[in-house]
């Protein structure tokens, strides 16, 4: 129970006739770095968004970081970060600007947000970066700053929704690296991707096909199950069976 | 609150830092107040007029001159043929052409009757009735000095007066449709597009998985805008006092008041448009096409409501600014006490507590 960081039981959202989301179950545990794939339209984003607090399940339960997802979403809130697949955050404003900006939305402490901007700043190698309008910043870096402030607050779980689209190879590795530092401090991470070898990079993978779950399990499960040598071909056997047209 | 303040600065950031936006907010008072009160007017100045005098005697002469000192015209052209009138004006440097009669001077003093033709460019209509008013002036004090003169017994002269005050200042009219406009294009367009924009850029969707609630998120959007219409208002009013000459006659005080409840309506409209659309282009549409335009065409800033056709009037009274600027008109121009503002006052007041209700329920929905 203690290390159940996200639950659903039999979660679905239902818009008019549409069930975007089937009816999944899954937990994931403290520290984990679980994987949520699916072809676009399989019903990943809203299923986060319920997750998130952000949308109201029609049916089922869930609990994040502790929290009824339904009951008490601004609790929820207050325990997770989230990183939208746009790149999300203000080009007009400096990078400090931006880490005292969610410290303050946040609620941290004027003095924990100085020290906490200072240590992120090293970390990510951007301290002369500091007083730069993060709109001059090349993508690679927004994105690290991007994901960095999405954590800035020491949630519980971290939501990633496409983190790495449109990054070279190896930013997408210095991301990643990034990711594991912050599941070694105890942030459990939720990512969607598109890129099968992420999913490699996962401790353990689920896959949605038309809004249900199809399969999950740790990469190497997977690949014994279905017979194949990587993720992509998993993917792949399970996504053929979708019915529901990509949007 | 202390993610209010945070978020608040930032709001700061994002409009100091666009100094284009900038300059062209706190610029376009100005320009608007100097424009609505020095071009676009509808004084006439150094009129353009030709003559087609036949009898050249002193009576016409007398009245050529007349004309000619006016401040309103200067005579362009003495015509040598009648015919030249036709083309006269396709030219359109001439704007009326005054045609006196045959032997105008014995006329008038053997048969006490004269005939002066005036033909003006009836494309513009108002214009033309201003042009032939003016005219219509000096002939009629012409004539009246005529008749003291040669002391004509029981011969009634209509005296010919202007209605319209012939040192006309549009400016009284349009400092209070200028302040409707300014605070409703700042409070309702740039509030929907600072909105719109974290939708377009994904940012809103960061915010809403934040604990910040969405009522504060609006709220600190509101009031950067909020001071800079406050700005914008202290502009408008230093301006036409000192620049314009039109003074605040009535309460200050309550002239703020109104102010205040007018911006709000704006700000609950900008909300409501921003929960209607999803890209600034298209807020930038509703809030241009939606509000400035029964703005400039309903509000009766440009136009008389009076002369409106029914339908219309009965439209221009969901639009807010028209109470506006008709109370502000009454409390700046004419001076009144308070109480007779008061219905104006109801009214804006009603329109801010129902739109802001009717938004924050929208935007609520939106979210879930």
């Amino acid at each position: 129970m203690e290390n159940r960081v996200i639950y659903t039981e039999n979660l679905t959202k239902r818009f008019g006739n549409f069930t975007a989301v089937d009816h999944i179950s899954f937990e994931v545990e403290k520290g984990e770095i679980f994987g949520f794939l699916g072809a676009n339209g399989a019903g990943k984003t809203t299923a986060m968004r319920m997750l998130c607090g952000l949308s109201h399940p029609t049916s089922g339960k869930g609990s994040v970081a502790g929290f009824d997802i339904a009951r008490e979403p601004e609790k929820v809130k207050q325990n997770i970060g989230y990183m939208s697949q746009k790149f999300s955050l203000y080009e007009d404003l400096k990078v400090w600007e931006n880490l005292r900006l969610f410290g303050g939305i946040y609620g941290m402490k004027d003095k924990k947000i100085v020290s906490k901007t200072n240590e992120i700043l090293q970390e990510l190698g951007l301290e002369k970066e500091r007083e730069t309008l993060v709109k001059s910043l090349p993508l690679g870096w927004k994105q690290k700053l991007s994901f960095s402030v999405s954590i800035f607050h020491e949630p519980k779980v971290v939501f990633l929704d496409e983190p790495t689209g449109g990054v070279d190879p190896v930013t997408r590795r210095q991301f990643w690296e990034l990711i594991y530092q912050a599941a070694e401090r105890g942030i459990t991470v939720f990512v969607t991707t598109h890129y099968m070898d992420e999913a490699e990079y996962c401790d353990r993978v689920s896959i949605m096909v038309d809004g249900k779950i199809e399969a999950l399990d740790s990469p190497k499960n997977l690949r014994q199950q279905f017979g194949a040598t990587t993720m992509d071909d998993v993917f792949q056997q399970l996504a053929r069976k979708a019915t529901r047209k990509a949007d | 609150m202390k993610q209010f303040r945070s978020f608040v600065r930032k709001e700061y950031y994002h409009i100091f830092r666009d100094k284009r936006t900038m300059l062209i907010l706190l610029a376009m008072p100005i320009v608007q107040i100097l424009l609505f009160g020095f071009a676009i007017t509808t004084e006439v100045k150094d009129v353009k007029v030709a003559v087609f005098d036949p009898s050249k005697d002193a009576s016409t002469q007398l009245i050529k001159e007349r004309i000619n000192t006016s401040e309103y015209f200067t005579i362009a052209e003495e015509l040598t043929d009648i015919d030249q009138i036709n083309d006269i004006f396709k030219y359109g440097k001439i704007n009326l052409v005054v045609v006196f009669s045959d032997n105008f001077a014995e006329n008038l003093l053997h048969t006490g009757e004269a005939k002066v033709q005036l033909i003006a460019d009836g494309t513009d209509p108002n214009q033309a009735s201003t042009l032939t008013g003016y005219v219509s002036g000096i002939l009629g004090s012409y004539q009246q000095e005529l008749m003291e003169q040669y002391k004509v017994p029981f011969q009634v002269i209509p005296e010919t007066r202007m209605l319209y005050n012939p040192q006309l200042k549009s400016a009284y009219n349009f400092v209070p449709g200028v302040m409707g406009l300014i605070l409703m294009l700042i409070c309702a367009m740039m509030t929907s597009i600072a909105i719109v924009r974290e939708k377009e850029t994904g940012t809103m969707e960061i915010l809403l998985s934040s604990p910040m609630k969405p009522i504060y998120i609006i709220l600190a959007k509101a009031v950067p805008y909020f001071t800079l219409s406050i700005v914008n208002l202290i502009t408008i009013l230093l301006l036409s006092v000192f620049v314009l000459g039109v003074p605040v006659s009535g309460s200050l005080f309550w002239l703020a008041i109104l102010s205040l409840l007018f911006v709000f309506v704006a700000l609950a409209l900008g909300l409501f448009i921003s929960t209607l659309v999803n890209t600034q282009m298209a807020a930038m549409l509703a809030s241009g096409m939606g509000l400035m335009m029964p703005i400039m065409l309903l509000s009766g800033m440009m136009f008389p409501i009076e002369s409106m056709p029914p339908i219309l009037q009965w439209i221009s009274t969901i639009v807010p600014a028209r109470w506006y600027i008709e109370a502000v008109k009454k409390i700046m121009i004419q001076g009144v006490a308070v109480q007779y503002i008061a219905k104006e006052l109801a009214i804006i007041g009603i329109m801010a507590i129902s739109l802001i209700m009717l938004a924050l329920s929208k935007f609520k929905t939106r979210l879930s």
